[in-house]
């Protein structure tokens, strides 16, 4: 089960350069079903053992697609998520950096109004992985074990730590999704939380937060409402000084409410589990899923 | 990335948004010149030039009614240590200074635009009631802000800058040439907003003059960092001297750095790590020097810039490297953090964990190194032994 992807996926990369050609390599080792590369101008030329193509429409008519990661450069990269969503792609994972907000703000609109039936995860974000079935993305794969968490988080290498400590805790994960560290993201914690309630193997859900944005009480408003299953939740950046942008574009305090104790401190309100020392998820996961 | 409230003008002005340009002088010596450019009869305004808000409050703002005046206005602001509640207790040093006519008020308004993160569009914050803080009439009266969201495939619409004119000045008669003129700075701000990829635009206050012109007395704007590398005349104005020196050099050497004031220099792999570990180290009673995310690459060349840039921070007393080897291998940021250590002289302690793929054998390496680096076993037992080791020092 898990959520999102799985071993029926079939997964091309948009991108097929240095950094896509390298995980595109990875992802296919890990055991992901990768058909295809694109790239203008490398159509007909194979990449890391499977074909490459110079359009995302002509890759899906030929493998049948249908889910991509994005490596290109942060200047195409809305026009790579369009290109995916009108060949029909219904996951897309963009792990690019540093896109301008606006171009995000206009994809986002024209995904709403004319492709709501696709997902985009990202971008500037590590990707997603359901364990021992399908990667698509930059984690390691090996840090994972299967079994029933399930992880959602703003950071990438915080997301390897979360993973890390309940994989040595021994319970391991179900689906980890990095919905990355951009002001606008294609899926929040609200479009992630809804499917770990849904899915029977994950029984518990660890949250990465961030300073920046309200997103996480949005998550929290959801949860209080609509869920059953425990949530374990961090927010980084309490040291963080206002108005400083903290490597992620979306990681800024502006207001009182962006702080990560305001935010840390309101989570708990709401009743959700909360860790202020980062090295402890695992544990709070196994005094959570112990009191059940 | 910030801009003056000089150039942000210039910017504005090209779309369309009726402003009071004034002219500039960065040195005494342009004085005299700036104040010849400027009208004949005042009085006249001297604005400091700096990116930290609360400028009027700091003194940084005067009046002046002859030209005399204005030149020892002028002498005086520009050169001034500037302490506002934006400052902190250093305050900005005063390098440039703006001189421009000033203009009879018959009503002040707020207008900005920014990005709403949660409708993931651009979103108009306007209010009847300028001149103050924005923070402070939300405090005060959230019932007064009005907000309208720009869709960002057809930006502002006719209509939308015409609902909102008529709410920001009620007081005046349906034929009134003000609406018209709110209607087209609220345009050009829109028109900005998209044209120069900002992240925030910003006029307060918009003014009614006592003949019925709307005008934008003050101006800020930022621009977007991501979208720089389409706006190379934008970036051309970049004021480096208003940075952080810091992190001015740690941008030149590629590294994402930002100054904190502690003791405890932070050197980690991804954002949300880099994040985590200074709260982490505060949580045990330390106290971080700084944000540093080396990135997924983090290689020889990075790990150097990176140690040369906390080793010559005096503030410095103790070093702990964090990394997280995904896709990065452990083995060589260990050969990156010896050789980097053997390069320039380690003069503090320094703790370094190492977790993930080939973690064994980059502590093998360090362990061998003969390098006087204490080895962490995991995050909490790494932030534990640099904050111990700096404790005192």
């Amino acid at each position: 089960m898990a959520i999102i992807i799985n071993k029926g996926t079939k997964v091309l990369f948009q991108g097929i350069g240095k950094a896509g050609s390298f995980h595109l390599k990875g992802c296919k080792d890990y055991g992901s079903q990768v058909v295809a590369g694109v790239q203008p101008k490398k159509g007909g030329t194979m990449v890391e053992g499977v074909p490459a193509f110079n359009t995302v429409r002509q890759a899906v008519k030929a493998t049948g697609a249908d889910a991509s990661a994005i490596f290109v450069p942060a200047a195409g990269c809305a026009d790579a998520i369009l290109e995916a969503a009108d060949a029909g792609i219904k996951t897309i994972v963009c792990i690019t950096e540093g896109i301008p907000v606006l171009d995000m703000s206009r994809t986002k609109q024209v995904l709403r109004q004319q492709y709501p039936e696709v997902r985009l995860i990202g971008p500037n974000c590590p990707g997603i992985i359901t364990v021992g079935e399908c990667k698509i993305g930059i984690m390691p794969g090996y840090i994972h074990k299967k079994g029933k968490v399930g992880i959602v988080s703003k950071s990438g290498t915080l997301t390897y730590e979360a993973v890390h400590q309940t994989t040595v805790a021994g319970f391991g994960q179900t689906t980890c999704v990095g919905i990355g560290g951009d002001p606008i993201l294609g899926s929040t914690y609200l479009d992630i939380l809804p499917l770990f309630e849904k899915d029977p193997e994950t029984e518990i859900i660890v949250l990465i937060g961030e300073i920046g944005g309200d997103a996480e009480r949005m998550a929290a408003e959801y949860w209080k409402a609509n869920m059953k299953k425990p949530i374990v939740a961090f927010v980084a950046g309490r040291t963080a000084p206002e108005g400083k942008r903290m490597g992620h574009a979306g990681a800024i305090v502006g207001g009182a409410d962006d702080r990560a104790d305001a935010k840390l401190k309101m989570l708990a309100g709401y009743g959700i589990h909360t860790v202020e020392n980062p090295s402890l998820i695992g544990e709070k996961v196994a005094e959570v899923l112990g009191e059940r | 990335m910030k801009l003056h409230e000089y150039q942000a003008k210039d910017l504005l002005e090209k779309t369309g948004v009726k402003v009071l340009k004034g002219t500039v002088a960065s040195t005494k010596a342009e004085i005299p010149g700036a104040i010849a450019q400027l009208s004949a009869s005042g009085p006249w305004v001297v604005k400091a030039q700096v990116h930290a808000g609360g400028r009027g409050k700091a003194g940084g703002v005067k009046l002046a009614k002859t030209k005399a005046e204005l030149q020892e206005k002028a002498e005086a602001i520009l050169g001034m240590t500037l302490v506002s509640n934006q400052t902190g207790p250093a305050g900005v040093l005063v390098k440039k200074i703006l001189l421009v006519e000033a203009v009879d008020i018959a009503k002040e308004i707020y207008v900005s635009i920014l990005m709403d993160r949660k409708a993931g569009k651009p979103l108009i914050i306007a209010s009847a009631e300028g001149g103050m803080e924005i923070e402070e009439l939300a405090h005060k009266s959230p019932e007064k802000i009005l907000k309208v969201h720009i869709d960002p495939l057809t930006g502002l619409q006719a209509y939308q800058a015409r609902e909102l004119a008529y709410q920001l000045a009620p007081a005046e008669p349906s034929d009134s040439p003000v609406y018209q003129g709110l209607a087209d700075i609220l345009m050009g701000l829109s028109k900005a907003f998209f044209l120069y990829d900002a992240s925030l635009v910003e006029v307060n206050p918009l003014i009614i003059t006592p003949d019925k012109q709307v005008i934008a007395l003050d101006a800020k704007v930022a621009i977007e960092d991501n979208a720089l590398y389409r706006h190379a005349d934008i970036e051309a104005m970049r004021d480096v001297a208003e940075e952080n020196p810091k992190e001015v050099k740690a941008a030149e050497a590629g590294l994402n750095y930002i100054a904190l004031d502690g003791n405890i220099g932070c050197l980690v792999n991804g954002a949300g790590l880099a994040m985590a570990t200074m709260d982490l180290i505060k949580l045990h009673g330390g106290s971080p020097n700084n944000f540093l995310d080396v990135g997924g690459g983090a290689n020889k060349d990075t790990m150097l810039a990176a140690f040369k840039l906390l080793l010559s921070d005096e503030q410095v007393k103790g070093i702990l490297v964090n990394i997280f080897g995904g896709i990065v291998r452990c083995d060589l940021v260990a050969q990156g953090v010896i050789d980097a250590a053997k390069e320039v002289e380690l003069t503090v302690p320094m703790v370094v964990r190492l977790e993930g793929t080939n973690a064994e054998a980059g502590k093998k390496l360090i362990a061998e190194s003969g390098l006087p680096i204490t080895p962490a076993d995991g995050f909490n037992d790494a932030t534990l032994k640099i904050v111990a080791a700096v404790k005192g020092r």
